[in-house]
């Protein structure tokens, strides 16, 4: 076994408090009345309803149907009756056309689901069709179509999988979780995604803070061809796609470019365990686990929770809130997204829920840079956030572009880091859009 | 439930990293120098720095309160520029050279140019500058550690030099590596000085790129071009003397007016040893770090613009295995 530790140049330490919820197993979430389920989960186009109100819907029947290649089916994560069809809020801060279903908590199956049989017996289309019908989209946030993940283009030959273990995020934990209970279906789901691509090579890349998950998932690859589990420093953005390929194969993504262009495909552990359960049970994507963790949450918790299911219910099941809360943030510290109101639904792509107590969120005073270079010494695509900054804020987004603006990631490791705080990956964000809407305008 | 949560942009967590944090660690590594500046100048030395800061720190105050501006005091960076600009004089000048000196880098190269982060150049070096044209004589009045005030010496650097004080002999090494020398209140002590710079690393304020190749270079030069032939320069003397160990620690490697990319930084460091050799062996001058710190202070925009990184993603493809 390979026990070189491998990295990236660049990054930060941010206080990981994990500890909060490392510990603990996962545990079901009792099933709510009612399941809220938006018909746009993932990057791509939104799925068409293929039910109505009245309708009667059981566990993992479809009712939301693909539109286009880049998009997802949508399935019911209950049984029970369809009581609406109809815009709701929806984590990204717009309003979703969303299916409501009442639950009947019969969980009664639909006849799809069922298993699809040997993974020796399912040729390479079989599997990304398996894939794409359990609407499995990137479960580590950014929610992109997974089969689309796995058809590069003919011109890209791909040699390497990596499953994403690194788990980065300060206080998410429900990778490290998924990974000490379930390696074995990880494990299996990795090989369906290596025969899908015609790919010999995959690696499990793991930070070395979750030591027990190193372990579970070195057992349960013991054995199996071309899997590996490789370890990675503990280090923000170390699960960053493009960290995390060249830490993993030292190749660098050029930039403006993808994975497939290094020969790189790279998944999530939460989906590759979910391209198991689809394989070996027929179900499609209508669970996920969600880690409520910060220390405003009373008792913080690994969830396995419905796609639908109201953060509301899944803080109440974690005792409310602990003190005054702050920020309320879907996803993690670094790069999640905060939220005003708990009535939103879980969704593919919802990691943790993270509530911040008040004190830690207070806004601090903006001081002029000093060009103290902290932030170019952090930043993990080796860019010049305070000058890209600058520009950005004085509205020449002209030359941010030229001081490669588009090459942010958005890790925010120079906003975390700058001594001044300084709005760093806010305002690079704010130009990397201009930039864009300008090269819209212009196509 | 229902609650008013705060909503912003990413990152959520920010470090314990604080400007007025920095700027307290250098106040914090400055004092070992100050302990020896005042035990081997007397009290009059710490007097001197004390009236400099006042005069730094009541300086932007003013002027701040006087433009309207928010107050910034509270972040320390006056009362470094004052400590600086206190050991860039000699222990023996009148009170009132550090005060105009301190009131000249905050209110003209600071504030005059728009506060922290927006000075061109070193404040404190730019003082020193501005007094050593101004008062010539005070500024270059040395005494030896432990003289009866008055009576002057020469600094180990002019003795090198042979421009004045002909036939005076060399301090020994250790008595240049403690401090016990002729020079400004806060250069003399190596020793303490490396303290100071060790708990600056040790806190990552500073990094050793510009330090380091700033020592390297002028000892590597000034023990090539000896002046006996080549290789037989005194490069101890040189690194050891003047105020090279403040200035590559303490102000080569101010954040405003230093290079902020790593090429950049190693440029900087060895652009003011070469203009610090140059200086002490054919200038007209036996000090040269001030000087050649200034002026790469001036060139640091066009360093940083010609030593960009190269962005990740950007160099060759390397190819699928």
């Amino acid at each position: 076994m390979c026990a070189q530790i491998l990295t990236f140049k660049g990054g930060v330490h941010p206080h990981y408090n994990k500890e909060l919820t490392n510990r603990l197993p996962i545990e079901r979430m009792p099933v709510p009345d009612e399941v809220v389920i938006p018909l746009s989960q993932h990057t791509g186009a939104p799925c068409e309803p293929i039910v109505k109100a009245g309708d009667e819907v059981k566990l993992g029947q479809k009712i939301g149907e693909a539109k286009g290649f880049v998009s997802v089916p949508v399935h019911s994560s209950v049984s029970g009756k369809v009581k609406a069809v109809e815009p709701r809020m929806h984590p990204s801060g717009r309003f979703v056309n969303s299916v409501v279903i009442e639950n009947d908590h019969l969980d009664t199956l639909d006849e799809s689901v069922k298993p699809k049989g040997d993974l020796e017996d399912l040729s390479a289309d079989d599997i990304k069709n398996i894939i794409k019908e359990a609407g499995i989209a990137g479960m580590g946030g950014a929610a992109f179509p997974t089969h689309v993940k796995l058809s590069p283009p003919p011109d890209k030959s791909v040699d390497t999988v990596i499953i994403n273990g690194a788990e980065c995020e300060p206080y998410l934990t429900c990778d490290h979780r998924l990974m000490v209970e379930h390696p074995e279906m990880i494990v299996f789901g990795l090989r369906a995604i290596l025969k899908a691509l015609g790919v010999k090579r995959g690696y499990i890349a793991i930070e070395i803070n979750k030591p027990d998950a190193i372990e579970a998932m070195e057992k349960a690859a013991s054995g199996i061809d071309g899997v590996e589990v490789v370890r990675l420093a503990t280090k923000y953005p170390q699960g960053g796609e493009k960290q995390l390929i060249k830490a993993v194969t030292g190749r660098e993504v050029p930039s403006g470019g993808l994975p497939a262009d290094v020969g790189v495909v790279v998944d999530n552990v939460g989906t590759s365990h979910a391209i198991a359960r689809a394989i070996k049970e027929g179900m499609p994507l209508v669970e996920r686990i969600v880690t409520v963790t910060g220390q405003a949450v009373k008792n913080p918790k690994n969830l396995l929770v419905r796609i639908g299911t109201m953060l509301k219910d899944l803080v109440e099941y974690c005792g409310g809130f602990n003190g005054e809360p702050g920020k309320l943030i879907t996803g993690g510290p670094m790069m999640g997204i905060t939220q005003f109101t708990l009535e939103l639904p879980v969704i593919k792509g919802t990691s943790g829920i993270l509530i911040l107590p008040e004190e830690l969120t207070k806004p601090e005073k903006i001081r002029p840079c000093t060009r103290c270079a902290k932030c170019v010494d952090v930043c993990p695509m080796n860019l010049m956030p305070l000058f890209i900054s600058a520009y950005a804020l004085n509205n020449d987004f002209n030359t941010a572009e030229k001081y490669h603006a588009l090459d942010c990631i958005e890790c925010g490791s120079c906003s975390y880091i700058c001594p001044c705080n300084r709005p760093l990956v806010e305002s690079i964000r704010l130009a990397k859009r201009e930039i864009l809407a300008k090269r819209r305008k212009q196509a | 439930m229902d609650n008013q949560f705060l909503v912003t942009s990413s990152p959520h967590v920010r470090s314990e990293f604080r400007i007025e944090r920095i700027m307290l660690d250098v106040v914090i590594a400055l004092i070992p120098a100050l302990i020896a500046g005042t035990i081997f100048f007397g009290i009059r030395a710490l007097m001197l720095t004390i009236i400099s800061v006042a005069t730094a720190v009541l300086t932007e105050y003013v002027i701040e309160v006087l433009t309207h501006k928010e107050i910034t005091i509270d972040d320390f960076s006056a009362v470094v520029t004052g400590m600086l600009v206190a050991f860039n004089v000699p222990p023996t000048v009148p009170w009132w050279i550090p005060a105009v000196g301190s009131f000249f880098a905050i209110a003209i190269v600071k504030m005059c140019f728009g506060g922290i982060g927006n000075n061109f150049v070193n404040p404190a070096l730019a003082a020193r500058a501005f007094l050593l044209a101004s008062w010539p004589v005070q500024m270059t009045t040395w005494t030896t550690p432990g003289a009866v005030d008055g009576v002057s010496s020469a600094t180990p650097l002019a003795i090198l030099k042979g421009s004045e004080a002909v036939g005076a002999q060399l301090p020994s090494l250790w008595s240049m590596f403690v401090g016990n020398i002729g020079g400004t209140i806060g250069e003399t002590s190596a020793l303490a000085l490396l303290i100071g710079a060790a708990y600056l690393l040790y806190r990552r304020v500073i990094n050793l790129r510009i330090p380091l190749s700033f020592i390297i270079t002028v000892g590597v030069i000034t023990w090539i071009f000896g002046p006996n032939g080549l290789f037989t320069g005194q490069f101890m003397y040189h690194i050891l003397g003047g105020g090279l160990i403040l200035g590559a620690f303490f102000m080569a490697t101010d954040y405003p007016t230093s290079p902020v990319t790593p090429l950049g930084q190693i440029i900087m460091g060895i652009g003011c040893g070469l203009l610090t050799s140059v200086i002490r062996l054919w200038g007209g001058y036996p000090e040269g770090v001030s000087y050649s710190i200034l002026i790469m202070n001036m060139v640091t925009p066009l360093i940083d613009r010609y030593t960009m990184p190269k962005v990740f993603g950007t160099g060759e493809v390397k190819k699928v295995a």
